[in-house]
């Protein structure tokens, strides 16, 4: 729906000199749930597309050769900036949530603060497997329902937090990906449960 | 989306870019900010020249890679040659490395303060 990014030439934005802080968060979820929305919706640029060539090890060996199969993969994924003060720009990584991405997660989790799942209520098995793979690096993260027209269903937060099993640690919030206050209001809730988690981490001796 | 490995160069152009070279060292994150600090001299590739140009200010790799449509190891790979020739410095992220290690509550606190500004 909205994944065509750099056909035009691009005018680029170069950051402040002083930039020297780089942070990234990363969007997970199912596809077409409004991940690049998000991200456009916030971004100080438009979002940009890259790619990454993983080389696997293949599932189990061939034993005939005694030689592990190899197979290569391209990943594409969006990203857009924000620059959150002239040393520090955040980067937002919009990642796909299908199982066959996790080789890319594990790369993009690396070092990030958090990460946002987006969640559609008409498609909420989607978003079983991110939450999953999430949990198990232990990178934390907030629920963000994308209500948008149309979603008739209207499910509240908890019967959502019910059917995907989140705990109740997990901070769950509505929004609509289009609109930047409203994405903003998701990004605020994410730093804010991570210095929550923070902060009771330093006083603990 | 999901672009096939021959909308950005077939594999043998990009074997051709990384002087065959595949692996790259993760010393450079997708967010380490690259910086020139010099402008391109004659007899460069012209990756590595259009690298210098692009990092006249701060760049993240990431950035580097969609606007030269590389993929990542092998942006990874020719910052790493510029790296070495001293024509790039790198501005590495502060945050963790991993969540036993959350980022400290003051850089959050900076991170709330520039979400809550913009």
């Amino acid at each position: 729906m909205d994944s065509a990014t750099s056909e035009l030439p691009l005018q680029r934005t170069p950051l402040a000199d002083a930039a020297e802080t780089g942070l990234k968060i990363i969007v997970v979820g199912g596809f077409g749930v409004g991940k690049t929305t998000l991200v456009r919706s916030v971004s100080e640029i438009r979002p940009l597309n890259t790619e990454e060539v993983m080389t696997q090890a293949g599932e189990g060996i061939d034993e005939t050769a005694g030689v592990e199969r190899k197979t290569t993969t391209t990943v594409a994924f969006d990203f857009g900036r924000i620059s959150l003060s002239e040393q520090m720009v955040l980067y937002l990584f919009g990642a796909p949530g299908q199982e066959r991405f996790w080789f890319l997660w594990d790369r993009l989790f690396s070092g990030t603060l958090g990460a946002v799942v987006l969640v559609d209520t008409r498609r909420m098995a989607d978003s079983w497997y991110a939450i999953d793979r999430l949990e198990h690096h232990k990178t934390p993260f907030v629920v963000a329902v994308n209500r948008f027209d149309g979603d008739e269903s209207r499910f509240t937060l908890d019967e959502i937090r019910q059917a995907l099993a989140l705990g109740e640690h997990v901070p769950m919030i509505d929004c609509d990906a289009r609109v930047r206050g409203s994405v903003k209001e998701v990004l605020i809730a994410l730093v804010d449960h991570l210095y929550t988690l923070a902060l009771a981490q330093e006083r603990t001796p | 989306m999901i672009r096939k490995p021959v909308d950005v160069g077939d594999p043998d152009r990009l074997y051709m870019v990384t002087d065959g070279r595949s692996e790259a060292d993760d010393t450079f994150d997708l967010v380490t900010l690259i910086v020139s600090e010099c402008e391109p001299t004659a007899g460069l590739q012209s990756e590595h020249v259009r690298i210098l140009e692009l990092c006249r200010h701060p760049t993240a790799l990431v950035e580097i890679a969609a606007e030269l449509k590389l993929p990542i190891t092998v942006v990874r790979i020719l910052l790493g040659d510029l790296h070495d020739m001293g024509k790039v410095s790198a501005r590495h992220p502060r945050a963790a490395e991993s969540v036993a290690g959350l980022p400290e509550t003051t850089l959050l606190q900076e991170v709330l303060d520039g979400l809550r500004h913009l």
